[in-house]
């Protein structure tokens, strides 16, 4: 059981990973990094370690996440499904 | 030529890793030190979770080392992005579902970062952990309505009387007992909340200290984008 249980977090962690390189749009990325790190959390939970997974699951997954993605934000990396979404914001 | 030196590169770091791998009998915890803790952190330290009463009591030091490298590089983050005054109630308000959604999760993030903090010596959690949801707390509203913002005075007021706390502790304790960062008032019973001396202190200090940083480098990052867009 707990085998198979691992087998899932670090199958969801690799294929998270995975996405991260693939997924064009920046953002998505961003979230897929997040995943990993939640996925992480998870694995550290199973191996009875919850003081990391808690820091895993602060840092990793919700504050590093939101830096990265004001940083892609900053540096305008943004890409918006809709463009005129993004222009009438600029015009505003 | 490259190919061959990126051969020899991850030949020689094999070789490394194989060594290393060697040497390593697996199942077979190598040091000792962790077994001495657990035996004696519960009387000496009075701590129930005694992940907290290695990170502040045995390895107080290295906490205090943490917090000055944390300082430093939200201190650094800080001089990158300059210094330059954000224009005054630049962004409009978030939508209508992120507006209501800050009001409620305000009050519950702030429940439940000043909780992981108070019981970082009863329950796993501690200062940094319960520091980073306190920042995130104080950051939605920002984020939601972004022309109301945080003052960076009182977050500076905040991050610099929980730093030097965290230090007058521990000098108290040097003078007190002639060790730096030594727990203090007592083991207490172990496991109520009021235990472990001033463990809790320290973690309060801590939590503080982080969540006020992170929240300002969050506002920091926020605000100079808005000035620029």
């Amino acid at each position: 059981m707990f085998f198979w249980m691992v087998l899932v977090v670090v199958v969801l962690m690799l294929v998270a990973a995975v996405a991260v390189l693939v997924l064009d749009n920046m953002i998505a990325a961003v979230a897929a990094a997040s995943v990993v790190s939640l996925a992480l959390s998870v694995l550290f939970v199973l191996l009875r370690a919850p003081d990391v997974a808690m820091t895993e699951a602060a840092v990793g997954a919700g504050l590093s996440g939101l830096i990265l993605a004001l940083g892609m934000r900053r540096l305008g990396l943004w890409r918006l499904d809709n463009p005129s979404a993004r222009q009438g914001d600029r015009d505003a | 030529m490259r190919n061959l030196a990126s051969l020899v590169f991850a030949a020689g770091l094999g070789f490394f890793l194989t060594v290393l791998l060697l040497q390593f009998g697996f199942g077979e915890p190598p040091m000792i030190v962790g077994q001495a803790i657990q035996d004696g952190a519960a009387e000496t330290v009075g701590a129930a979770n005694f992940v907290t009463s290695v990170v502040l009591a045995y390895r107080g030091i290295d906490t205090l080392g943490e917090l000055s490298i944390l300082f430093a590089a939200a201190a650094a983050a800080g001089l990158a992005l300059g210094s330059r005054r954000p224009a005054p109630a630049a962004g409009e308000d978030a939508g209508f579902i992120l507006r209501a959604g800050s009001d409620l999760l305000f009050p519950l993030l702030l429940v439940v970062g000043l909780y992981i903090i108070l019981h970082g010596h009863l329950t796993p959690g501690g200062g940094f952990q319960g520091g980073v949801i306190l920042a995130a707390a104080f950051f939605i509203p920002v984020l939601a309505r972004p022309s109301r913002g945080l003052r960076h005075s009182t977050l500076s007021l905040v991050e610099g009387f929980a730093g030097a706390g965290f230090i007058v502790i521990g000098l108290m304790a040097l003078l007190w007992d002639g060790q730096f960062l030594q727990p203090l008032l007592g083991t207490g019973t172990l496991g109520s909340l009021v235990s472990a001396g001033t463990l809790p202190m320290l973690y309060l200090a801590v939590g503080l200290k982080v969540g006020a940083e992170l929240a300002g480098l969050l506002v920091h990052l926020m605000a100079r984008e808005e000035g620029e867009a």
